[in-house]
């Protein structure tokens, strides 16, 4: 199994004392297949990304990738796994504004240490082109998405975790991001988890489940 | 309304405490080094004022010429309302001597003392003799009649009856008369009485002034390079604080909030920090000029015999100035804010404009300001004339390649770009790149103080390595003796000729040298000099001319001012009108100096009694010689003076002379560290979103504060790269622009790549301190805080 959650927990301090925010969370999800994880807002969604993407520790339970489990791993133990096995997409895109588009598209693959391919066929592909000389604040939200998704793909990881990537986009373009995003996972072979709050985009994927409270719920 | 919108405003800083004390710390050291050099300058020249008002010469004309007591009396019978004064140095001592007649020195003179319950006691006294009025802490040798303290003397000051002034200073002339006011009409003109005398205007300044402004004014712009060092800070966090309210603001002004009061809210923000740091600068100024004093003061009495009281006295105008240049500054560095404020669109974008600002117009605008200001430096340094024009060529290098700063780090950090092999370098190039707007006024800061090292270092370098030379040339004599009178230095000269190698006397008079006052020297014809006096200048074969009686050697200040060179012809005064055979260089004296053969000399001042010998001998010899002639004459110590004990006196007043620089020097330097501090703090946490996908992609903490750190080193070694070649023109134009027209004498430069470089390492380490706190911060900064930048509820 590419990769399995389980009974996770995460609280988080607050003024009124520890707030749990995840209780006992359990999933899997094979290589090359997409699991869409919908629920409210404070629902625990981003937390449990954050957990699986190895950005932040679980309280109790365990979080295997490929088998590791990354609770057990130490902060480059972690950084490894993000770096080499998992490709992170966020809503507010998180590119890397010091670096121009083309940069931005291999980073991640460089950094892994992989050859991030023609980056330019890897734009044209994702229409930019035209941008691979500019900066990311010169571009509009879609454009930014495509080149966060990009950046995942010149990685090609095992594992895609986006949160809320359509979140900022129009439904046009959200759907040519999901679009994008699905033939990723497809080409790559690798298990895609995405957090979305539209019930109608999870649809698009195989499978759904769906977060209340901090407790997975089956899909509405 | 307004008090809701100012809370808000508020709020803000006491959520960023720390950017609230990089203002408030910024201006107040700003203002603190600036009143703290102002307070030095005011007491100076306080000083100064009170060392002119002593017979109210500071308001009376004067009758100037080759003047003796009898021209007084002549005056006098003609009905003219005059009184004599002569001026000098005490003999042995460093307190200046004035010489006057009590019975027609004007009412309003102030000559505390003989005024007193004793009165017609202390005036026999004082006529007989007997007693002289002496500053406090004046110390004079014994030779003198008893000093009788009053504390209403300038510093330094000896008052004695005028015949006593001459007797003292060997001279049977005085140096003008004053022309008291009420002068009936119909008398013969003064002119007339005395013919080759001519009235000159009231001495408003007075000499000591005139000598030591261009001292002062090296003061005063030090004390302006850490005001503007200091302004850099303050308008870096003021910048950073607008761009952080920006939100805050289009919110203020989208809930009915008009611009023009959420404005004047500002402004009334600002006076308020004005208040705050302007207090505490003008006390941190307090200490600064405290502190420095003593310094500046013994700087003054060696450089220039200039007597400075050593404790501060402060008028109420200097603590308003000091709260006026605050409030100048905050306006100066918080200005740009508020009229882009008042400017601003109701639905500007609330993002940070720092990558805005990176924008290639503005570093190119930046570019041509700073190659427009070198231009403007070259200029003044080629065809500008006078000290303005120095400190016009050296406002404008400094600004010039400050501006130029920014606009060439990135040049440098595009190439770093290009270059780098693997992705983090890549990105380290591109952060540091992207960093250089946010940090750009802290390294503009930091250069400027690292520019003023280099080049004040080099300069006082410079200025110990011919100094030292020069010494070695001019006192080439083992001993210097000082006899107390004539049959003594008769009976020392007999005992001394058959025992030492030569006796070489040392006879001088005061002289007006091209219309200034100054001093002649007579000097004998002996290889001493012949080997030794450091020529710059001369026609051929100057000593056998010079012994010869023919022309006159003068000193480099005397022909710079004259614009006189060998060759040329000067009007020595009593010396005559004598040709130039050469010129010597005489650091350390503000007077012009000339020196004639010895035949010649004692043609022009037959009476001068010479007191003074430099003797030559075995230098093993001379600890001997000293012991037997302070048994045998009964000499005390400081009338034998060996070379060595010389040598280290005036390296002393030398050292001393740059002591206070070299401190203001260092201040500014920690003031630049603070900023870079500063601005790497504050944006260590603005800058979160942007380290933390690089985070997120695979790159642990620790690389990453590694990284900031090898950001911060980056840009403070280039920053050092280009402060050197700065420092370096900074130097030069101190040495070859200003020092010749403050001081009248220029210096080879000699350059100092071993303090150049541990300069630049010293940048080092305090960049490495100054990015060692934000860089330990992200390391230990804690998953879940980084994880927030994710989190789209923030």
């Amino acid at each position: 199994m590419l990769l399995t959650v389980r009974d996770v927990g995460k609280s988080f301090e607050t003024a009124d004392g520890p707030q749990p925010v995840l209780r006992g969370v359990s999933l899997t999800l094979a290589a090359g297949r997409t699991l869409a994880l919908t629920g409210e807002s404070g629902s625990g969604k981003s937390t449990l990304l954050h957990l699986i993407g190895g950005l932040d520790t679980p309280d109790e339970g365990a979080i295997e990738i490929d088998g590791r489990d990354i609770g057990a791993m130490d902060d480059a133990g972690r950084a490894a796994i993000r770096r080499d096995g998992v490709g992170l997409i966020f809503q507010q895109f998180n590119l890397i504004p010091s670096l121009d588009v083309g940069a931005n598209l291999g980073f991640h693959a460089r950094l892994a240490g992989r050859d991030p391919g023609d980056l330019k066929l890897l734009a044209a592909r994702l229409g930019l082109t035209e941008h691979l000389g500019r900066y990311p604040e010169q571009l509009s939200g879609g454009q930014q998405q495509r080149v966060a998704i990009g950046r995942t793909l010149a990685a090609r990881p095992r594992l895609v975790l986006a949160d809320e990537p359509t979140g900022n986009l129009d439904e046009t373009t959200g759907d040519a991001m999901m679009a994008l995003m699905r033939d990723l996972a497809r080409d790559s072979g690798a298990g895609l988890l995405m957090v979305t709050h539209s019930a109608r985009l999870a649809l698009m994927l195989d499978a759904r489940l769906h977060l209340r409270a901090g407790r997975i719920e089956d899909a509405p | 309304m307004n008090r809701a919108a100012l809370g808000a405003l508020l709020a803000h800083w006491r959520r960023h405490p720390l950017q609230l004390l990089t203002l408030v710390v910024g201006l107040a050291l700003a203002t603190g080094l600036w009143t703290g050099v102002q307070a030095i300058n005011a007491q100076a020249r306080l000083s100064y004022a009170q060392a002119a008002a002593t017979l109210g010469q500071d308001a009376l004309p004067r009758l100037v010429g080759d003047l003796t007591l009898a021209d007084f009396a002549t005056a006098r019978r003609a009905g003219w309302p005059v009184t004599p004064v002569l001026e000098g140095r005490v003999p042995g001592s460093r307190a200046r001597l004035l010489g006057i007649d009590p019975f027609t020195a004007p009412p309003s003179a102030s000559v505390p003392g003989l005024t007193g319950d004793d009165g017609a006691g202390t005036l026999t006294g004082f006529l007989g003799g007997t007693l002289v009025f002496a500053a406090p802490g004046v110390s004079l040798p014994d030779s003198l009649p008893e000093a009788r303290v009053s504390a209403g003397l300038a510093p330094g000051l000896v008052i004695a009856d005028i015949a006593v002034a001459q007797s003292i200073l060997g001279t049977n002339r005085i140096d003008h008369l004053l022309i008291l006011p009420g002068a009936r009409e119909g008398l013969v003109p003064l002119e007339t009485l005395l013919p080759g005398a001519r009235t000159a205007a009231p001495e408003t300044q007075g000499d000591l002034a005139r000598l030591t402004d261009s001292f002062h004014l090296n003061l005063t712009a030090f004390g302006l390079l850490a005001f503007a060092v200091g302004l850099f800070i303050v308008h870096a966090a003021i910048g950073l604080a607008f761009e952080q309210r920006r939100p805050l603001l289009r919110t203020l002004r989208a809930l009915g909030l008009p611009a023009s009061r959420l404005t004047l809210l500002l402004a009334v923000e600002l006076a308020g920090f004005t208040l705050i740091a302007g207090a505490l600068g003008i006390l941190m100024g307090y200490a600064v000029a405290a502190a420095l004093l003593p310094g500046v003061a013994a700087t003054l009495a060696g450089l220039y015999g200039a007597n400075v009281a050593g404790s501060l006295g402060l008028s109420p105008v200097w603590w308003l100035s000091g709260f006026g240049m605050a409030g100048a500054g905050l306006v100066v560095a918080g200005g740009q804010s508020l009229w882009q404020l008042a400017r601003l669109p109701i639905l500007a974008p609330a993002m940070p404009r720092a990558w805005a600002r990176a924008r290639a117009s503005t570093l190119r605008r930046q570019g041509i300001g700073g190659v427009v200001l070198l231009g403007v430096a070259g200029l003044a340094a080629v065809l500008g004339n006078g000290l303005a024009a120095g400190f016009v060529c050296l406002g404008a290098l400094l600004l010039g390649a400050a501006l130029l700063l920014p606009p060439l780090l990135s040049l440098v950090l595009d190439f770093g770009i290009v270059r780098a092999k693997g992705p983090l370098a890549q990105w380290l190039w591109a952060d540091a790149r992207q960093q250089v707007p946010g940090l750009s006024l802290a390294l503009m800061a930091l250069l400027l103080a690292l520019a003023a090292n280099v080049g004040v270092g080099t300069m006082v370098g410079s200025f110990r390595a011919t100094f030292t030379g020069f010494l070695d040339q001019r006192l080439a004599s083992e001993l210097y003796l000082t006899a107390a009178d004539g049959a003594e230095a008769a009976a020392l000269r007999a005992y001394l000729e058959p025992r030492v190698d030569a006796v070489l006397p040392i006879p001088s008079a005061e002289a007006v040298l091209e219309g200034a006052p100054g001093e002649i020297h007579g000097q004998p014809d002996h290889v001493t000099f012949r080997q030794n006096w450091p020529l710059l200048d001369a026609v051929p074969d100057v000593w056998n001319r010079l012994a010869a009686g023919e022309g006159a050697l003068v000193n480099e200040q005397l022909a710079r001012r004259a614009g006189l060179w060998a060759g040329a012809e000067a009007d020595l005064g009593q010396g005559g009108r004598r040709e130039i055979l050469g010129v010597y260089s005489d650091y350390g004296n503000p007077l012009g100096q000339a020196i004639l053969g010895m035949a010649a000399f004692g043609a022009a001042f037959p009476d001068d009694v010479n007191l003074r010998f430099a003797l030559r001998l075995p230098p093993a010899d001379a600890p001997a010689l000293v012991d037997d002639l302070e048994a045998r004459f009964d000499l005390p110590p400081d009338r034998i003076v060996d070379q060595a004990s010389i040598k280290a006196f005036s390296l002393g007043v030398f050292e001393q002379t740059f002591a206070v620089t070299a401190a203001l020097n260092v201040l500014t330097l920690g003031v630049a560290g603070f900023a870079l501090w500063a601005s790497l703090t504050t944006l260590g946490t603005m800058r979160l979103p942007q380290v933390a996908p690089v985070w997120a992609l695979g790159v642990t903490r620790r690389r990453l504060a590694l990284a900031d750190l090898a950001r911060a080193l980056i840009l403070a070694a280039f920053t050092a790269v280009l402060a050197v070649p700065t420092g370096v023109a900074l130097a030069w134009v101190l040495l070859a622009v200003v020092n010749v027209q403050a001081f009248g004498w220029r210096l080879p430069l000699l350059a100092a790549p071993g303090d150049w470089a541990a300069l630049a390492l010293w940048a080092l380490v305090a960049a490495a301190l100054a990015a060692a706190l934000p860089a330990w911060r992200l390391w230990r900064m804690p998953p879940a805080q980084l994880v927030k930048v994710f989190a789209h509820e923030r």
